[in-house]
């Protein structure tokens, strides 16, 4: 039974509590912990109201220590629950990595498979909300790069609300980050139509000429640059991958190898970011479908940077067009 | 009706709207004066006689444990062994402590406990052995896989006892830790979260006087770490680490307060770690013969013999029944580690997730592919 009246308008934030809601409704094991996410409703709301509906037992105000939260949620996986932990903003998490690396990430593994952790961690993550310093780094790539998580990130208002469902329901667990300037975007979501499995990306735009790839904050990015490349006489198609890890190999290579050119786009630094391995695996699989190659627009390789300079640095529009004017048009037979 | 409901702000009398603190009297928290000890002491004459002799007979097989793995290493049978000799009173007396629905929380200095615990020795050494990071079924004995990155399992602990209690489960969890281990901020985060949530947890530390070299005057400025507790809100134990019967005793009754749902402890032993830190440590790099030869003297086995031969619950036919048994385990030791582990390469992939991804089912292909050519180039 879901809490969402079907096919109404929600944000992303709204279709987060929804699934939230239903999980802890639906399932005794699943237990929310993490700062502020009781009285308050965390501080992006996403957990509102659900310590009122389900008292403190299931959504726990916990003491401000990220290791301490997710090492918590481990022993609690241990006997048995289903924790939904809630690091506040993504540098805050970084405490919790060596919980997240050391133990989650191998619980499973260490144990020959008798000691399965399913524990998903949310995140906010990403800038261009204003964020000051340690409030936006785009952190997927320490996540994808450490084997034994699932890593997921929904882009719009009906993968928040199914991804997240499936990210609860994995016996794996999952970080599940959250594109918190997508967080209050409106779109059209029901609830009941939405069971989206891990693992499978879509294709959020046709097209005919080239393919952007992308994922979670950076989508809406790739859809404008989409609209206004078609000014230009170019049919680009947008990728979502949806899920950076498993990762869908099947679904990026079909339709890079059907187009013969990619850009890969995302806010996380380049070096050594998500970008380098997605092209480094397209070119492997289909280098002889390709007429150019994989290019990546990325944000800078700097720290985050204060607020009223991060349009600079996130990848827009023109940077994006710009990726696509390189790909070798000159060729074209 | 919620488990945690009593969590709520107590004013101050007297003072400003809001203000929470002072909030508990410190001094029914603070740790004893001087370390508990049960041997050679009045608290001996109402000891259980077979709880003694069951400590005593444990500490010799311990021992012997402890010697038989050390030389497994000597052998190349055993890839590294960090010995708890000296500190099999704290190994037993954790295990013993525990009742079997309870959970016990290791570090990698502690296989005697899980030894102890009803384990396999060929089971709770594939980590040192280096076959299998985990050789025993964790939920089989209520025994957490043996952590390596300190104090990290402590937060474990405090999670699984605070799901059994939400589900009125009368389940206690024991974490091992060393004084080492208490300057991470993971010890910190435990005692805390565990004092916050009244969670029926116990924290043992073995304080042996280093962490690989550095003393315990380096790592603390605490006067004991069971003040440590103080600042948590929950009590401190300071307990002489040696006295088989004492340890048992303080972790017994701290065992019991967690089940009844008074919350968790802190229990300081003070030991010594009379081998070094593994086979490859070289302590005579950072300590001095005479202080280790006092601790030699401080032995938990010779103070249990001194102490029960005069009550005569130890008697030649005990000693002999312990070194009988220990011998026993020792050969059996040295027999099942002398064989070859079977190892299986493909098993490599099988539980990184619940179901293989693609990517690691082709690396599995190649993996196996691999194994063929060198199964074909061997024939």
């Amino acid at each position: 039974m879901s809490t969402a009246t079907p096919t109404r308008t929600a944000t992303m934030a709204q279709a987060l509590n929804a699934a939230l809601r239903d999980a802890l409704r639906e399932d005794p094991a699943v237990h929310v912990l993490g700062e502020d996410v009781g009285a308050l409703g965390g501080v992006f709301r996403i957990t509102d109201g659900l310590t009122a509906e389900f008292g403190p037992d299931r959504c726990l105000d916990t003491p401000l220590a990220e290791a301490g939260i997710l090492g918590t949620a481990i022993g609690m996986a241990m006997y048995g629950l289903r924790p939904v932990v809630e690091m506040q903003f993504d540098a805050f998490a970084y405490p919790a990595l060596e919980q997240l690396f050391s133990h989650v990430a191998k619980m499973r593994n260490r144990t020959a498979g008798k000691l399965p952790l399913p524990i998903t961690v949310r995140i906010p993550y990403g800038g261009g909300i204003g964020g000051v310093e340690h409030h936006s780094d785009a952190s997927e790539a320490y996540y994808a790069a450490t084997p034994g998580l699932h890593v997921v990130t929904p882009a719009t208002v009906a993968d928040a609300y199914g991804l997240l469902r499936a990210s609860i329901a994995s016996d794996d667990p999952v970080v599940f980050l959250e594109p918190k300037r997508l967080y209050w975007g409106k779109a059209a979501f029901d609830p009941a139509a939405q069971v989206e499995p891990i693992g499978k990306a879509v294709l959020r735009r046709a097209g005919t000429s080239a393919v952007l790839i992308t994922y979670g904050p950076s989508l809406p990015v790739c859809l404008d640059a989409a609209e206004a490349a078609a000014a230009e006489g170019w049919d680009l198609a947008v990728l979502d991958l949806r899920t950076l890890v498993p990762f869908d190999d099947e679904t990026v290579c079909r339709v890079v190898r059907s187009l013969g050119r990619a850009v890969v786009v995302h806010e996380a630094s380049g070096f050594g970011g998500t970008g380098a391995e997605i092209a480094a695996r397209v070119t492997e699989r289909c280098f002889h479908h390709l007429a150019a190659p994989v290019l990546r627009v990325t944000g800078f390789d700097i720290p985050y940077p204060p607020p009223m300079l991060e349009h600079h640095h996130l990848p827009g529009v023109d940077r994006i067009l710009d990726a696509v004017a390189r790909l070798q048009w000159e060729d074209r037979g | 009706m919620t488990v945690l409901d009593h969590r709520h702000h107590t004013a101050v009398p007297g003072w400003m709207p809001g203000a929470t603190a002072p909030r508990t009297d410190p001094a029914p928290l603070l740790p004893d004066a001087a370390p508990v000890r049960v041997l050679g002491t009045p608290a001996l004459e109402k000891q259980d006689p077979a709880l003694l002799r069951e400590l005593y007979r444990r500490l010799v097989v311990g021992r012997r444990y402890n010697q038989q793995a050390t030389t497994l290493t000597k052998q190349g049978r055993l890839a590294v062994y960090p010995a708890s000799t000296g500190q099999e009173a704290c190994q037993i007396a954790a295990a013993l402590a525990l009742g079997e629905r309870d959970w016990l929380f290791p570090s990698y200095r502690d296989t005697l406990a899980v030894v102890s615990r009803g384990v396999d020795p060929l089971e709770a050494l594939t980590l040192l052995r280096g076959n299998a990071h985990t050789g025993y079924d964790p939920r089989a004995t209520r025994t957490a896989p043996l952590c390596t990155p300190l104090a990290t399992q402590a937060p474990h602990a405090v999670g699984l006892a605070h799901a059994a209690r939400l589900g009125g489960d009368p389940v206690v969890a024991l974490a091992m830790l060393g004084d080492g281990g208490t300057s991470e901020g993971d010890f910190h985060e435990a005692l805390n979260f565990a004092a916050v949530l009244q969670a029926p947890v116990v924290f043992l530390v073995q304080n042996n006087g280093y962490a690989i070299s550095v003393p315990l005057s380096a790592q603390s400025a605490a006067p004991t770490l069971a003040h440590k507790a103080v600042g948590y809100g929950m009590p401190g134990r300071l307990v002489d680490g040696n006295d088989a019967p004492a340890v048992h005793g303080v972790l017994a009754e701290a065992v019991e307060r967690a089940r009844t749902g008074g919350g968790p402890t802190l229990v300081e032993a003070l030991t010594y770690r009379v081998e070094a830190h593994t086979n490859a440590d070289d302590a005579t790099r950072y300590r001095t013969e005479p202080e280790v030869a006092a601790w030699r003297e401080h032995d938990p086995i010779l103070l249990m013999e001194r102490s029960l031969r005069g009550l005569g619950v130890l008697d030649d036919a005990l000693v002999r029944e312990s070194a009988d048994e220990a011998e026993a385990l020792a050969a059996r030791m040295r027999a099942e580690f002398h064989a070859e582990p079977e190892l299986d390469p493909m098993s490599l992939f099988t539980h990184v997730f619940a179901e293989p991804t693609q990517q690691l089912r082709e690396q599995a292909a190649q993996l196996s592919a691999e194994l063929a050519a060198e199964a074909e180039v061997q024939q």
